[in-house]
């Protein structure tokens, strides 16, 4: 009887063009994908997720690497609300090019709903919705309209 | 703080102090909101006077303010009179009237309304009441009562009762509360308990609330008792009003249990409540609180149209 070959561990291997994202949030990695908007019309390029991987600085976090192509560096903010520690890399041709950390400021707009179904954003007006950054870690977010704190962002993202 | 040309849109814009100033000021306008002095300090000013929620004493109460200082007012009362019943947005009927006036008191069902609002208008506006949000104007004129009854705002005990999680007035007092020191009691039944963020709120600011469901135990130490409507009209399922509906009444075997000079204080309209053979005892001040809407939003609207007094 033929012995089966013993399966071959498969890792996230360097990358040599595109972008990493590292240090997201354990099991946020699935959102930071709908935050870049990749789908299966666009998606054009190999894309490794890992999610629970062992981390020195977080215990355990979600990592991502996007071949050939580089994140517009707007997304960062928006990546922050999900995962306000995580890191990207532009990888250009296995050096990292440029490095940096998402940054989540105090006061943001339009990246995600309003939460409060009554609340005047969600009411069809010309307006984004503005929140206040009340808490990084974790993220909490004020309505600048209706005053309500936000629930559960991921599931509101813009 | 300078009123002038300021909104009014949430009470957590203002501090003690603001409060305060507004407060004496209202205190200046009584014998003007009765008419035993006049004074035309807004004349040649127009107030726009949105309401798209049903309203008695705000909406008249601002009229009034505005007339006893000899500005007019133009006003809608129903949303079906309007564009917006043709689909025109907030924000564009708010710019029109805005262009029409000098100043804009707005109720609304949604909550941030008065924000969106204030962003789309050149002029002044005041939160009359955004859905289950804010009603600032309410606050100040329930503060003056206070006052006006208690001497000082400082450290009172007071218990709010009734429906603590839709109603807007009580929201908008309790974070004004904790700029008094004042010690906050709760009562209502489950399911209309104070939102979660307004008891954190309470906490971040030094006071923690007690919290209960039997409005008997919490009259002894009160100094004011502050009762509200459990709302009909903000529930969903009429089923669960009818569950709750009637479950707290004041009455005189309940204001036995209360100091003698406590105060029973409703933002109106009551249901029952509170029984009418309240309204005679010294207690009540209901009438009184209602009626102070006038020399409160006459003091606002004086500042912030820049009246000269």
């Amino acid at each position: 009887m033929d012995r089966q070959s013993p399966v071959k561990e498969v890792r996230l291997t360097p990358i040599r063009n595109g972008t990493v994202i590292d240090h997201i949030a354990c099991g946020q990695a699935l959102n930071v994908i709908k935050i870049l908007g990749i789908n299966e019309s666009n998606i054009g390029s190999s894309i490794s997720i890992g999610i629970h991987v062992s981390s020195n600085a977080l215990g355990w976090k979600d990592i991502i690497k996007i071949e050939d192509r580089e994140i517009d560096e707007k997304k960062s903010e928006q990546i922050a609300l999900v995962a306000p520690d995580a890191t990207i890399s532009i990888v250009r041709d296995f050096y990292v090019a440029k490095k940096f950390k998402v940054h989540l400021g105090e006061h943001i707009v339009g990246l995600t709903r309003c939460t409060n179904i009554n609340c005047i954003t969600n009411k069809g007006e010309p307006v984004l919705p503005e929140f206040k950054v009340e808490s990084k870690y974790p993220v909490q977010l004020r309505c600048c309209y209706c005053e309500k704190l936000v629930n559960n962002i991921s599931d509101n993202l813009l | 703080m300078d009123l002038y040309h300021k909104d009014v849109v949430s009470i957590t814009d203002f501090s003690k102090d603001d409060i305060e100033g507004i407060l004496d000021m209202a205190e200046k306008m009584i014998p003007y909101a009765k008419g035993e002095k006049i004074k035309r300090s807004l004349d040649g000013k127009i107030l726009g006077n949105l309401f798209f929620e049903p309203s008695t004493r705000t909406k008249l109460s601002f009229e009034s303010a505005a007339y006893r200082l000899g500005c007019d007012v133009i006003d809608v009362s129903e949303m079906s009179m309007t564009s917006m019943a043709k689909g025109e947005t907030l924000a564009d009927t708010i710019k029109i009237v805005d262009s029409y006036c000098d100043a804009t008191v707005l109720r609304h069902p949604h909550e941030g309304a008065a924000r969106l609002a204030a962003k789309f208008s050149d002029h002044p506006v005041i939160n009359a009441g955004d859905g289950a949000g804010s009603h600032p104007t309410q606050t100040l004129l329930d503060l003056f009562t206070m006052r006006q009854s208690k001497g000082c705002l400082d450290n009172l005990n007071i218990t709010l009762v009734g429906d603590l999680k839709y109603g807007r007035t009580v929201h908008s007092l309790a974070h004004a509360l904790t700029k008094f020191n004042m010690k906050i009691t709760l009562v209502a039944p489950e399911g209309l308990k104070m939102p979660d963020e307004i008891i954190s709120h309470l906490e971040e600011n030094g006071c923690k609330p007690v919290i209960t469901e039997y409005l008997e135990d919490a009259v002894s130490n009160a100094d004011v008792l502050y009762v509200t409507r459990i709302q009909r009209e903000r529930f969903p399922d009429p089923s669960e009003y009818q569950k709750v509906a009637g479950i707290y009444r004041v009455d005189k075997v309940l204001l036995e249990k209360a100091k003698s000079d406590m105060i029973v204080m409703h933002p109106l309209p009551r249901v029952n409540e509170i029984a009418p053979e309240v309204d005679e005892m010294p207690n009540a001040k209901y009438f009184e609180q209602a009626a102070n809407g006038v020399p409160v939003r006459m003091a606002l609207l004086n500042g912030l149209l820049g009246g000269e007094f």
